[in-house]
């Protein structure tokens, strides 16, 4: 189901949880609602399931204006971080339940249910009550009852938060099948980058209850809007580099200086963040106007790759660099930056050049 | 003297001196008296000391604790339980047995029920008991259900003023049962309900105590299930009975039986709007009927025992829910 937000805004007294927010997702997708803790994506989460009630703007499923319908007319599934499965029902009488309450015959709802439980890998477990399965069985649970009335959207609230880091990674590719398999339009709430990155089709970044940028994980990564996106996503952090440009030449401080096309695009004298993510440094065996010319601070070992710790002017970052070069303490060492993974951002404002 | 000798001394003398002080006390209480059997125990009881001052171990100091323990808990037991014990026994006894002294520990026939048909021939106990029954089922049904609604409303359903209104219903539990009988009392009269069984269930139809405790029950079930439900298409009363209450069993069982237990005990109530025989409750009845038996002792007790058995019954069949319910309201609420 092809899902439209358009101008929606959701306000708590005077606080405002989500601003103007447009995004529009296509049939079929899975899409992950990303950003840090309080910024609105549950709040967007719960709009679209019709829990809490808009402050403005517009929600259409398939063009039609659900704005102001009511949850259980939505045609939606909804899975809670908690699992929210009832605790003196069965699995069997857990996944059955919103089928009872349409009044599904039993033998029907019955094989519809154990339908479920087979495609979440719990139809041997159906007599056990929530208690006596481990937190990924009742996540599954949670996702079969959440799919058994055949929702045209399944929404996911933080799912995998709650469970230990191993089950995380099982958890994740079981949605990414169970999602591929029924083809249902998904949406997941997560603040984890690596989770969204791994299993989304396009993801949604938001920021204090404004869009951020809405693309694929890839796209993200490659090409952040502004300083926030690009903070946020990668590991280890990007790099920041403050510093000012006048002539075409960054200024990082004394000594401190590049040279580098992108640049001439920056209005004279204006202040910025060179930010590069630590994979996009290639080591080169002699100065130049676009090297940055830096001193080896640390070196932490990888295995492969090392991690140096270096300073440029009297800016500390990090970078991986191959261990060929078998870098010590205390050299110095000349760096080329790849446009990919490189990005020139407005100091104050965080928007990209 | 080496460790060794010095622990098998303690822990001999240990044994023999509590082993002297039980005997004793129980030849006691059989009615031995003089300065030896006075003298034992208190010799027994210094042997046990000394014991333990020679052999003080871990296990022996633990094993002390224990014993103590229980011997309190079976003082403290014999205590609740002897005025039932006494109640029971005295309704099986002959008035010629009741006036022997000292009293008799067991009765002669423990299959003597002429007490009991004597009783329940003297007065209608029989109306009584339905009365009590229909009384106090009404109100607790009807307890029941408007504090289950309550609790819902004040704990799930968001509407102005619900904190408020929670709080003035709260303080109302500070004004004592004695004031709004009058009041009560004063309604009853005017509606016209005096001296009918109905006068006896109305003002019982309600309980903000237990609306308290459901309420704190209700609070702690997470948001997500409700929403869950809702989005399923649970409406809110379907909500509340088929997710809420199963969930909230076991304070609702004790709440019930709390409210049954008062209810079927109550007597200040009913000696004031009761006047007809026939719509009297069992411990009013009771209560007439020890005034007109007078000095019969052991027909008033068996008609007490008749009062007190189905209580007794029901709490020992639903204890666990009991207490469960009374453990878990503490924690949680």
């Amino acid at each position: 189901m092809r899902v439209v937000m358009e101008n929606l805004s959701k306000k708590f007294g005077h606080f405002t949880a989500v601003d103007d927010f447009s995004v529009t997702l296509e049939d079929g997708e899975l899409v992950c609602l990303l950003g840090p803790s309080g910024c609105g994506k549950s709040t967007v989460l719960n709009m679209l399931a019709g829990i809490l009630p808009v402050s403005g703007g517009k929600i259409y499923f398939d063009g039609e204006d659900v704005t102001d319908i009511a949850p259980e007319q939505r045609g939606i599934g909804l899975v809670f971080q908690n699992y929210a499965l009832y605790p003196h029902m069965t699995v069997m009488g857990n996944i059955c339940f919103p089928l009872e309450i349409q009044k599904v015959p039993k033998a029907e709802r019955e094989a519809r249910a154990e339908e479920m439980a087979r495609l979440v890998h719990m139809d041997n477990m159906l007599g056990r009550k929530p208690k006596q399965l481990s937190g990924g069985q009742q996540q599954r649970v949670a996702i079969a009852r959440a799919l058994v009335k055949k929702p045209r959207l399944l929404l996911l609230d933080e799912p995998l938060s709650n469970l230990d880091a191993r089950l995380r990674l099982e958890m994740r590719e079981e949605i990414r099948r169970i999602q591929q398999e029924t083809k249902v339009t998904t949406i997941f709430v997560t603040h984890d980058q690596e989770e969204a990155m791994s299993i989304s089709d396009h993801i949604v970044l938001m920021k204090d209850g404004v869009l951020q940028q809405h693309a694929q994980p890839q796209a993200l990564y490659n090409d952040p809007h502004n300083q926030f996106v690009a903070d946020f996503l990668g590991n280890p952090p990007i790099n920041n580099i403050p510093g000012t440009v006048s002539g075409g030449v960054f200024s990082a401080g004394p000594g401190a200086q590049l040279r580098l096309d992108d640049f001439r695009r920056v209005p004279e004298g204006a202040k910025v963040n060179l930010s590069i993510r630590a994979e996009s440094f290639v080591v080169e065996d002699a100065p130049a106007p676009d090297r940055m010319s830096c001193l080896v601070e640390n070196v932490y070992q990888m295995g492969k790759e090392e991690m140096a710790q270096l300073s440029f002017g009297a800016h500390s970052f990090r970078a991986y660099i191959s261990s060929d070069y078998g870098l010590r303490r205390g050299d110095t060492v000349h760096l080329g930056l790849r446009s990919r993974g490189t990005f020139v951002f407005d100091l104050e404002t965080g928007a990209r050049y | 003297m080496s460790k060794v000798t010095k622990n098998r001394l303690g822990t001999g003398l240990y044994i023999f001196g509590a082993l002297l002080t039980a005997f004793s006390l129980i030849a006691l209480a059989a009615g031995r008296r003089g300065a030896l059997s006075l003298a034992l125990p208190c010799i027994g009881l210094v042997l046990t000391v000394l014991g333990l001052y020679l052999n003080h171990s871990y296990h022996t100091r633990q094993g002390t604790a224990r014993v103590s323990l229980y011997l309190l808990l079976v003082v403290g037991a014999l205590i609740m339980v002897f005025p039932f014990y006494w109640m029971i026994s005295s309704a099986f006894k002959t008035s010629a047995e009741m006036s022997i002294y000292p009293p008799t520990w067991a009765p002669r026939n423990w299959l003597n029920f002429e007490n009991f048909r004597i009783a329940l021939n003297t007065a209608p106990f029989e109306k009584y008991f339905l009365n009590s029954v229909m009384v106090t089922s009404a109100s607790v049904a009807a307890t029941a259900i408007t504090t289950i609604l309550a609790a819902f409303a004040f704990s799930r359903l968001s509407f102005p003023g619900r904190e408020v209104i929670f709080s003035l219903l709260l303080s109302m539990m500070m004004v004592p049962f004695e004031m709004l009988v009058i009041t009560n009392y004063q309604t009853i009269v005017r509606v016209g309900l005096n001296d009918t069984r109905f006068a006896l269930v109305i003002p019982f139809t309600s309980s903000i105590f237990y609306t308290y405790i459901l309420r704190n029950f209700f609070q702690t079930i997470p948001d997500g299930l409700y929403w869950s439900a809702r989005v399923d298409g649970c409406t809110n009363w379907r909500y509340l009975w088929k997710v809420m209450v199963p969930i909230a069993r076991p304070s609702l069982v004790t709440i019930i039986l709390l409210n049954g237990l008062a209810s079927w005990n109550s007597f200040m109530w009913p000696l004031l709007v009761i006047k007809t025989d026939a719509n009297r409750t069992l411990p009013f009845g009771l209560y007439t009927f020890t005034t007109e038996v007078g000095s019969n002792n052991e027909q008033m007790l068996a008609a007490s025992t008749v009062v007190v058995l189905p209580m007794i019954l029901l709490f020992l069949f639903a204890r666990k829910q009991i207490i469960n319910g009374v453990a878990r309201g503490g924690i949680k609420g």
